[in-house]
């Protein structure tokens, strides 16, 4: 069942430039390993190596931060948009 | 227009404010008396500070303490070609009263650091983001939650934006709610090689303006409790829920941060680093 990732522009160098991929899985976790094995990489730029979301990446099942979900065990179902949100500093 | 003080030349400047229905006399007013302080004169300080100005905002507090770089007139329109290697607080302060000679400019020429930041926001209102790092951006988050001010927040990477408002006290998000800890030095990209979009803060800076205004007069619903993105290639606009983390290091139930914090500036990676954010992260910063 695939739901529809939403890239920020610094990871999209990862999918081929794409704004948007899609990915299978009934959580957000199975997802991202979906899209790393069509994407490799990918998931090391919002995952730490224990497993967890990096703390400063937020993710987004829809509007909603998947810290007050359930995290990466978070499930997922067909339509689901899914942010990936990273840390953003710049202003000038 | 009796009553709320206006000059004469104040009643036609700010008409078009005077005669929305939301704004009106005593709107105009609010705005004139109030005091906000811009940090930064860059890419979004530009727009904050022209339409605050504009708008009649009566104290405008611009900090930076850098000069005016070749570089940075592909966005940043509060500094002319001729103000090359002039200090920006000067060059913003001209701009501004030439737009608006009501506004009371201050210019506050240096970085802002734990040993001056209560000094220098407490005399104002409201405070809005329009730094370039990591570390100023948690000690104006920071320093706005210990002081009770509202923190109107922005920042850009590239071609996405990032826009929302943050109040004081519990209940409520601050950036810490949403990234606790500054992302490692080591883990961002350099910043000439980040980029960004030159009119890309001109959309950013003029919500933060948005934004702004409606706290001062009190009308509408500010972004408080979420979070705008904005993707200029896609001509997007999102916005998702952030939420109050009792966890929160700063805003929490239990504070572990009482104190301001200097973080390390950092921008670029360490020598001998791999120039790869996919090694730790994805945190990313852009310098002027």
């Amino acid at each position: 069942m695939p739901v529809v990732v939403k890239i920020p522009t610094i990871l999209r160098r990862h999918v081929g430039d794409q704004p948007v991929v899609e990915g299978e899985g009934a959580t957000l976790r199975e997802v991202l390993e979906d899209l790393d094995r069509r994407y490799p990489g990918i998931k090391r730029s919002i995952v730490t190596d224990d497993g967890d979301l990096h703390r400063f990446v937020n993710l987004y099942v829809n509007d909603e931060d998947v810290r007050y979900l359930g995290s990466l065990d978070t499930k997922v179902e067909q339509g689901d948009t899914v942010s990936i949100l990273p840390a953003v500093a710049g202003g000038f | 227009m009796s009553g709320f003080g206006f000059t004469e030349e104040q009643v036609l400047r700010y008409s078009r404010h005077i005669i929305l229905p939301k704004i009106g006399g005593a709107g105009q007013r609010k705005l004139l008396d109030a005091k906000v302080l811009c940090v930064g004169a860059g890419g979004l300080g530009s727009p904050v500070a022209m339409y605050l100005a504009a708008a009649g905002v009566g104290t405008l507090g611009i900090l930076d303490f850098d000069r005016v770089d070749l570089t940075n007139l592909q966005r940043q329109l509060l500094h002319d070609t001729d103000d090359v290697g002039r200090p920006k607080v000067e060059s913003a302060a001209e701009r501004i009263n030439g737009i608006n000679p009501d506004v009371n400019v201050i210019n506050h020429d240096t970085v802002l650091n734990s040993e001056n930041a209560f000094e220098i926001l407490e005399p104002y209102d409201i405070v809005v983001d329009g730094t370039d790092n990591f570390p100023v951006r948690y000690l104006v988050n920071d320093a706005t939650q210990m002081l009770g001010k509202p923190l109107v927040y922005g920042s850009i990477f590239q071609f996405d934006g990032q826009a929302s408002v943050f109040m004081p006290g519990q209940g409520v998000p601050c950036y810490r709610c949403l990234f606790p800890e500054p992302p490692p030095p080591g883990t961002v990209p350099s910043c000439a090689e980040g980029g960004v979009f030159g009119v890309l803060p001109g959309i950013i800076g003029t919500v933060q303006a948005i934004e702004a205004i409606k706290l001062i007069i009190g009308i509408g619903e500010p972004l408080i409790g979420r979070l705008l993105l904005f993707d200029a290639l896609d001509m997007e606009f999102t916005t998702v829920k952030l939420r109050w983390d009792p966890d929160c290091p700063v805003c929490g139930k239990h504070p572990t941060v009482t104190e301001l914090i200097d973080y390390d500036m950092f921008c670029g990676l360490p020598s001998g680093r791999p120039p790869l954010e996919a090694e730790h992260g994805v945190a990313t910063t852009v310098e002027a």
